[in-house]
């Protein structure tokens, strides 16, 4: 291992998410055998906006994967020091960290404003003669290469031309790949091909760019806000995939088997949904992670890295979301199985003799599946909303992890400010809103193929 | 009408007995009073003697559910079990960690809460079912599709960007209003404006689209096509026809929100500095005082209880063919 210069490290995190696409993986090719379901996918894509949505949501997913791959850069041996031993940095780095060249590396003092080139504040420094004067700092990342700093919007101009030549001859190549292996099918791939060209343009000139300017200005402590925002994307993702799964199964067991069994059984399940819905929901959140805070704090111990630590908290917080949120999606399976059960298919298993678990597995379980589906997409938009408010409520994910949640909580009152640091705000914003716009629509274009009752509904109109 | 009433609420008792049992277990099984006053005191004061005292000053100095040195009925009575958790089915929501009387705290702060609530509540629902029924006339065309872009565009908002957002335009550039504050004597609707205003604005996405699957879902039928043959125009079947068939979906999914208005909302009062129960909630969150958070966890499961059977009410008014019984 000490040959290559790196160290992988896997958090429980990123185990998860691997697993996670896997399962998603297995789940999708499953259902292509399934012509009915088939049927409904290729409905979702043939519009080109569940085309257009569809990638976005893929892009936000890919740098949420590659944000997944983590490991400890070795370390230069110390001078002087003949050794065979490696030793690792401390710091965890992320393929998505080495991709962006460096972006999170170049700090500044304190806030300054996008392609600025000096600081947002004043500092004390000395002028020629050896005076003391309060004046705005040079940046140390900005403008370097400047000769004259009057001729920065041109320089910017300069350097968008020659980032969007080499985004567009990535693109090129990118698009005219699948345009090879796709040529002459029925999608609008074009859309998704528009929607790569763009942001692969985007991403080049964001990384290109980052090199002499900060695009996005730098926070109070000095980060990069593009960069910021960039890694709060693998904390949005995996939040609202994570917390899903965590969901699923709970309500998918439980309401099948209250729909299904009746009796004592859907009582039970009943009574404990009704309860759990009845607590105020984010008392509940507040209170579990607080307690599962109060335990870290006592137990310093099992963490070995700070990292470790933030993403026991992260998982954690996966966790309650799931045990919590389980209540609408269980009641909804639980009154499909119920009619299902009902179904003449479904009495003549029965009368044949067919067992509990063959009929579950055959009859009821495909047959609900849509639901599922359609929770999916859209507590996956809700629960990335839901972070930013929990992050802001200060039960959320650890401050040393990057979130869009703690980036508006640590720029809540910046508006105020005289004049206003708007551009951490419009950074957490733009990124956040894209992904759950996407997913929004997406969730919509899901529910009209899947739900046959949406879908009369918008046929008759 | 009154019996089924009546066996609701006795139904409420064992999911209220669930909720209990559920933060009890959340609060002293899963963390003890020690993990709790360890945290509470903070690392530096962390001694044998300082939990002792914590936990005496604070009543957790007794047995979880059975205290075997007292006698007769208090060995039941005499635990944290019954102080902390039992009496509250009575009310009696004793003191919080920092010592002010909970009950007290309550029945003030519910005011300035349902100042804000009542009147989002409502406006909202007037402004969501306007813009729906207007869309709903459209429905079919661009503008209809446009309309709902316009919608879920609004929904992937993040409510914190609404607030933060209209405190900054509303507030600080054109300034209309005070940023945020309340005083109950002096013109208090003027700290009430900007509030009231966000929470209308941002629900108006999620609000409408829902209001216009609803009317759809009714425009469809063939009562409305019926209307339409005898010659009923488009603005007396939307308000005649559509919007009192649409009522039923409507009650079921706002009605069971009313009792909860007492609970207030947590972003809008704490960046408001609106001093209700919901700032009062973040405020032990923050603080980590877990009796007041025990204390409104029970506050809101019953105030959801009242709702649903309030919503059970609604439906024999709203549709003349729902009995209960």
């Amino acid at each position: 291992m000490g040959e290559l210069g790196f160290k992988p490290v896997l958090l429980w995190s990123d185990a998860l998410v691997f697993l996670l696409v896997i399962v998603l993986i297995t789940f999708f090719y499953r259902l292509r055998n399934d012509p009915q379901s088939r049927d409904r996918w290729s409905q979702v894509f043939s519009s080109r906006l569940g085309m257009i949505t569809f990638t976005v949501i893929m892009v936000y997913v890919g740098i949420a994967l590659l944000d997944s791959l983590h490991f400890r850069q070795a370390l230069p041996p110390p001078e002087g020091v003949q050794t065979n031993e490696v030793f690792y940095d401390n710091k965890v780095t992320s393929v998505l960290d080495v991709m962006l060249d460096g972006m999170g590396d170049r700090f500044e003092r304190t806030y300054s404003a996008p392609f600025a080139l000096k600081s947002f504040e004043k500092s004390n420094m000395s002028d020629g003669q050896g005076n003391m004067v309060r004046d705005y700092d040079w940046l140390t990342h900005a403008g370097q290469h400047l000769a004259d700093p009057s001729g920065k919007w041109l320089d910017v101009l300069r350097l968008t031309a020659i980032a969007l030549m080499w985004g567009l001859a990535l693109s090129a190549v990118v698009v005219g790949l699948q345009w090879a292996l796709l040529r002459g099918s029925v999608y609008p791939w074009y859309a998704s091909w528009a929607v790569q060209t763009a942001v692969m343009c985007f991403m080049v000139w964001l990384v290109y760019i980052s090199h002499y300017y900060h695009v996005l200005g730098t926070d109070q402590g000095g980060t990069d806000v593009a960069f910021q925002s960039i890694k709060g994307i693998r904390t949005g993702v995996l939040l609202g995939t994570l917390s899903t799964l965590v969901m699923l199964p709970i309500a998918v067991t439980l309401g099948v088997s209250a729909g299904y069994f009746k009796g004592w059984v859907d009582d039970v399940v009943q009574y404990l949904y009704t309860t759990l819905s009845s607590i105020p929901g984010i008392l509940l959140i507040a209170a579990s992670v607080l307690l599962f805070q109060v335990y870290i704090d006592l137990n310093p111990d099992f963490f070995s890295i700070g990292m470790e630590k933030a993403d026991a908290r992260f998982i954690a917080l996966c966790f309650i979301l799931g045990l919590t949120s389980w209540s609408s999606l269980c009641r909804l399976i639980r009154a499909e199985t119920l009619k299902i059960s009902q179904l003449g298919y479904v009495q003549a298993a029965h009368a044949f003799g067919v067992s509990h678990s063959r009929i579950l597995g055959r009859h009821i379980l495909p047959n609900v599946v849509h639901i599922i589906l359609i929770t999916f997409v859209l507590d996956f938009s809700a629960l990335v909303l839901a972070e930013a408010v929990l992050s802001y409520i200060g039960v959320g994910i650890d401050p040393s992890m990057g979130s869009w949640g703690n980036m508006i909580n640590g720029a809540r009152s910046e508006l105020s400010r005289e004049p206003a640091v708007w551009w951490t705000l419009t950074g957490a914003f733009f990124f956040m809103f894209i992904l759950v716009l996407a997913a929004n629509l997406f969730s919509d274009l899901v529910r009209d193929a899947f739900d046959p009752r949406s879908n009369s509904g918008r046929s008759e109109t | 009408m009154l019996a089924y009433i009546i066996r609701r609420l006795i139904y409420a008792i064992p999911i209220l007995i669930g909720v209990n049992l559920l933060t009890f277990t959340l609060f002293f099984v899963v963390n003890s009073p020690d993990d709790m006053a360890a945290s509470q005191l903070g690392d530096k004061y962390v001694t044998p003697e300082a939990i002792q005292n914590w936990k005496r000053k604070n009543g957790y100095d007794k047995p979880l559910f059975l205290n075997d040195e007292a006698s007769g009925i208090s060995s039941l009575t005499d635990t944290i079990f019954f102080t902390k958790s039992v009496k509250l089915f009575a009310f009696d929501f004793g003191r919080s960690e920092s010592g002010r009387d909970i009950t007290t705290d309550v029945s003030t702060r519910m005011w300035p809460s349902l100042a804000v609530a009542l009147p989002s509540f409502a406006i909202g629902i007037w402004v969501n079912i306007c813009v729906a029924l207007m869309v709903v006339m459209f429905r079919a065309t661009a503008l209809d599709r446009w309309a709902v872009f316009v919608f879920v565009s609004l929904m992937s908002i993040s409510y914190l960007f609404y607030i933060i957002g209209g405190q900054y335009l509303v507030a600080k550039q054109w300034m209309l209003v005070p940023i945020s504050g309340f005083d109950p004597d002096f013109q208090p609707w003027k700290f009430l404006l900007l509030p009231v205003l966000v929470s209308v604005v941002s629900g108006i996405g999620s609000g409408a689209r829902w209001y216009r699957t609803l009317f759809l879902e009714e425009a469809g039928q063939d009562y409305v096509r019926t209307a339409r043959a005898k010659g009923a125009s488009e603005i007396s079947i939307l308000f005649k026809h559509i919007l009192p068939n649409a009522l039923i979906p409507i009650l079921t999914g706002i009605v069971v929100l009313i009792p909860s208005l007492f609970m207030g909302s947590l972003l809008i009062e704490s960046f408001f500095g609106i001093p209700g129960l919901g700032s009062y909630m973040l405020d032990a969150i923050r603080s980590q005082d877990f009796a007041i958070v025990r204390s409104m966890v029970f506050i809101g499961s019953i105030l959801y209880i009242i709702g649903l059977i309030l919503t059970d009410i609604s439906y024999t008014w709203a549709d003349p063919r729902v009995r209960l019984s």
